[in-house]
C-alpha cells in the first residue's frame, strides 16, 4: 500500500495533476480567509467594470495633493482625441500641408498635434472640401487648443441661504494624489460582473461549489455504479440480465437529454445545487457499472475466490475482501473521472439555463450563464467568462492527469 | 462390473450418475462433461486423466459444488447431494475441498497468511479458541508440510515461492481435514524437486486421515505413480476406468494407449507418431 502511493507520487503526469487540483482546491480554503467580504455582494452599480483599482473621487479631492512636475497634457491627448479624428487630422496634413504619409504616425497623438498647430489654418481655401467638412476641422482645432491648455479645476461650495457658487478650492492639473493616502478604495483583480460582483471572489467561491457539486455527484455516480457492478458480476443469471438491461436502458437514452428532462421536471424552486448534484449523479452511473460488472465478472472465477467460497465466506464477504480490492484502483480512477464530468455536466446544465436555479450561491456554470445572458463576450468584458474558462479546464485537465497518471501504474501493459 | 467391485469395498464416499455439463445454448452449446458415472471409495486415491480440455477441470468443479450440474446425480456419502443455499453448502465444504493448480492466484494478495489458516480453524468451529490455541494449530500445520509458521506469520502470499505456497494449500487442508480432497494438478505449476514433496505429503496426508484423494492430472505417469484408480477422460467422458494396475499395463482403449505411448522415456526414443 504504502509502495504504491509512493509509485504513483513518482508518476510525472499524476505530479502534475495533483499539484494544479491541490493548488485549486488550497485557493478555495486559503481565499476566503484572506479577502473575508461576501462573495456575491453587490458592489458595483453597473455591469462589468474593468479590472483595477477604484477609489473614491470625492476623497481623492480632499486629500492633500502633491505637486509634480509632469506634462499631464500628453496623457490627455492620448485620451481624449479618437482614432477617427487623427485620421481626419492626417488627412487634412496630407492634403493641404503637402506632409507625406511617413512623416504623420496616427498612433502618437502628441507628434501629430504639434504638426496640427504648424501647419493648421482655418483661413486658407482648402480646396475641394465642403462647407460642413471645413466647420468640422476649424472646431477639431478648437478642441485641440482647448486639450493643450493647462486648465485649473475650480471646486466651488453652494451657499445654502442664496444659492450662491463660492470657489472652495482651485486644483491646478499639476496636483497628484498617493493612492495609499485614499482611504476608500477597492482592488477588482478581475473586475466585476453584471450585478456588480467581485468576480474573483465569487470565482474562488463558484470553484468551491463547483467541486463540492463534482464531488457528491461522483460519489453518487461511483456508488451506484460500483454496488450494481458487483452485484451484477459476481452473481450473474437473472440479476445480471436484469441489471445489464436497465443500465442499457440509461446508455440508450443521452444521459444528457436525461439530466435536462430530470431537472426542468422537478421545477425552478427544488434545483438547489445540491438537488443538480444528486441529478447528475443519478444520470451518469451507466458506464461505471459496465466496466466494474466486466471486471468482476473475470474476476469471479479465479481460484481466490473459489477459495475463499470453500472456505465458506458469506456472498457479501467475498465480494468486500476478495472482490473489492482488486479493483479498488480501477474504482479510484471512475471516481476521478466521474468528479470531473460531473463538474462539466453542471457547467453545461447551468449555461443552458437549468442549472441550480439561485442568485445566492455561485457556480462555474451559472458565472458563464450570467456572463452570456449579459453579452459579455459580445462586449469584449473577457474578465468575466475568460477565468471562468480557464478554471474550469484546469479543474477537468488535472483530473484527468491524475487519472492517466494512475492508469499507467496501475495497467503496467501501457508505460512505455 | 462396477457391480461385483461394489460388493467387494465399502461404499462409495462420492459417486454420480450421468452427470453432465453443458455451456451456453443453442448453436454455441459446448457440453464439457458428457454422462459420466463414477464411484470413488473412501480411503482410495483416484486419478482422472485427460488432455487439456477433456473437462476434467469442469467436473472438479462441479463436485465441489463451485457450478451447477446440468443433468445427472451426485451423491455425497451414499445420499443424493443437496447443496441448495449458503449453510447447506458450508457444511458440504466440511466435507469436501481442493487444491488448485495456480498456487500463485489461490492467494487473496491483500491479505496476510495467517488468515488463510485462521479460516480454516474458524470453519472447523475453533472461533473461540484462545490466540495461543490457534498460534499452536497453525504452527501444528505448517510443521505437518515442512514450513515453519514463525517464518510466515505475518507475510503477504507474495512474498512466497510457489512451491511454498502450494505446501501452505496442504497445510490448510491438513486444518480442515475434509472426507475428500480434490486436487487439480496440484504439481503442474511446480519445479520437478517441490512436485515430489507435495506429492509425499498428501500421500501422508492420506495415510493419517483416511483421506479420499481425487487427483485430476494430465501426466499419466503420475497417477499410476499414486493412485488404486483411474479415471481416463476424453471430451467430456469417461473413456476407461478400473485399477490403476488394469488400466495402465493392460490397456483397453485407443486414447489410453495413446496417453501412455506420449509418456516422454528417457531409454527409448520418443513416438512422435501418434500426436
Amino acid at each position: 500500500m504504502k509502495n504504491q502511493i509512493r509509485q504513483i507520487f513518482h508518476s510525472p503526469k499524476f505530479k502534475v495533476g495533483f499539484v494544479i487540483f491541490a493548488a485549486l482546491l488550497l485557493l478555495t480554503f486559503f481565499y476566503p480567509l484572506i479577502v473575508t467580504d461576501d462573495p456575491l455582494e453587490m458592489v458595483g452599480q453597473g455591469n462589468f467594470f474593468k479590472p483595477g483599482t477604484y477609489i473614491s473621487v470625492t476623497e481623492a479631492v480632499n486629500t492633500d495633493p502633491y505637486t509634480l512636475n509632469m506634462n499631464t497634457s500628453s496623457g490627455r491627448m492620448e485620451k481624449n482625441l479618437s482614432m477617427e479624428e487623427r485620421m481626419a487630422m492626417a488627412d487634412w496634413l496630407g492634403q493641404f500641408a503637402g506632409l507625406s504619409p511617413k512623416e504623420m504616425d496616427v498612433t502618437d497623438a502628441d507628434g501629430l498635434v504639434s504638426l496640427w498647430k504648424e501647419h493648421y489654418d482655418s483661413s486658407s481655401e482648402q480646396k475641394g472640401l465642403i462647407a460642413a467638412r471645413k466647420k468640422y476641422f476649424s472646431r477639431l482645432d478648437k478642441k485641440i487648443t482647448g486639450l493643450l491648455e493647462d486648465r485649473d479645476i475650480l471646486l466651488a461650495e453652494k451657499n445654502k441661504e442664496t444659492g450662491e457658487l463660492s470657489v472652495k478650492e482651485t486644483i491646478p492639473s499639476t496636483s497628484y494624489v498617493n493612492v495609499s493616502d485614499v482611504g476608500s478604495r477597492r482592488v477588482f483583480i478581475l473586475g466585476t460582473d453584471n450585478f456588480g460582483r467581485d468576480v474573483l471572489t465569487e470565482l474562488v467561491a463558484a470553484i468551491k461549489t463547483s467541486l463540492k457539486i463534482g464531488f457528491i455527484a461522483g460519489l453518487i455516480a461511483t456508488t451506484i455504479g460500483l454496488s450494481l457492478g458487483l452485484i451484477a458480476g459476481y452473481l450473474g443469471g437473472f440479476i445480471d440480465d436484469l441489471i445489464l438491461f436497465i443500465t442499457n436502458l440509461f446508455t440508450v437514452i443521452p444521459s444528457f437529454i436525461l439530466l435536462i428532462l430530470i431537472s426542468y421536471s422537478i421545477g425552478k424552486n427544488a434545483r438547489g445545487v445540491m438537488m443538480v448534484a444528486i441529478i447528475i449523479g443519478l444520470t451518469s452511473w451507466t458506464w461505471t457499472t459496465r466496466s466494474v460488472r466486466s471486471q468482476v465478472i473475470s474476476l469471479r472465477n479465479r481460484d481466490h475466490v473459489n477459495l475463499s467460497k470453500l472456505s465458506g465466506h458469506s456472498l457479501f464477504r467475498i465480494i468486500l475482501t476478495d472482490i473489492l480490492p482488486y479493483i479498488a484502483s480501477y474504482v479510484v480512477m471512475a471516481l476521478i473521472l466521474q468528479i470531473s464530468s460531473g463538474i462539466l455536466a453542471e457547467a453545461q446544465l447551468s449555461m443552458i439555463g437549468l442549472g441550480p436555479a439561485t442568485t445566492t450561491v455561485s457556480t462555474l456554470g451559472l458565472m458563464m450563464n450570467w456572463a452570456m445572458s449579459y453579452s459579455a463576450h459580445l462586449n469584449g468584458d473577457w474578465w468575466a467568462y475568460f477565468p471562468v474558462i480557464i478554471s474550469i479546464a484546469l479543474i477537468s485537465f488535472s483530473l484527468n492527469l491524475m487519472n492517466t497518471g494512475l492508469d499507467q501504474i496501475f495497467n503496467p501493459q501501457l508505460r512505455e | 462390473m462396477n457391480e461385483e467391485k461394489k460388493s467387494k469395498q465399502n461404499i462409495a464416499c462420492l459417486s454420480g450418475t450421468g452427470v453432465t455439463k453443458i455451456f451456453g445454448m443453442g448453436k454455441e452449446k459446448t457440453v464439457a462433461v458428457d454422462h459420466v458415472d463414477f464411484q470413488f471409495r473412501e480411503g482410495e486415491i483416484v486419478s482422472i486423466v485427460g488432455e487439456s480440455g477433456s473437462g476434467k477441470t469442469t467436473l472438479t468443479k462441479m463436485l465441489l459444488g463451485l457450478i451447477s450440474v446440468t443433468e445427472g446425480e451426485i451423491c455425497f456419502q451414499g445420499k443424493p447431494r443437496d447443496i441448495k443455499g449458503y449453510w447447506k453448502k458450508k457444511e458440504y465444504w466440511k466435507g469436501i475441498q481442493a487444491i488448485f493448480q495456480d498456487p500463485f492466484s489461490s492467494f487473496n494478495v491483500f491479505y496476510k497468511i495467517d488468515q488463510v489458516l485462521l479460516d480454516c480453524i474458524k470453519m472447523r468451529g475453533g472461533t473461540r479458541l484462545s490466540y495461543e490455541k490457534k498460534v499452536e494449530l497453525m504452527t501444528e500445520a505448517c510443521s505437518f508440510v515442512n514450513l515453519k509458521f514463525e517464518e510466515l506469520t505475518n507475510k503477504y502470499p507474495f512474498e512466497l515461492s510457489g512451491g511454498q505456497m502450494q505446501r501452505l494449500m496442504i497445510a490448510r487442508i491438513f486444518l480442515l481435514k475434509p472426507a475428500i480432497l480434490l486436487a487439480d494438478e496440484p504439481t503442474s505449476m511446480i519445479d520437478a524437486c517441490s512436485r515430489a514433496t507435495i506429492l509425499d505429503m498428501l500421500l501422508k496426508l492420506r495415510d493419517e486421515t483416511n483421506m479420499t484423494i481425487i487427483f485430476i492430472t494430465h501426466d499419466i505417469g503420475l497417477a499410476f505413480y499414486i493412485s488404486d484408480s483411474i479415471y481416463i477422460m476424453e471430451h467430456g467422458k469417461f473413456v476407461e476406468s478400473g485399477p490403476a494396475e488394469s488400466v495402465i499395463l493392460n490397456p483397453q482403449a485407443v486414447y489410453t494407449k495413446r496417453l501412455i505411448n506420449d509418456v516422454p522415456k528417457i531409454h527409448e526414443e520418443w513416438d512422435l507418431s501418434t500426436v
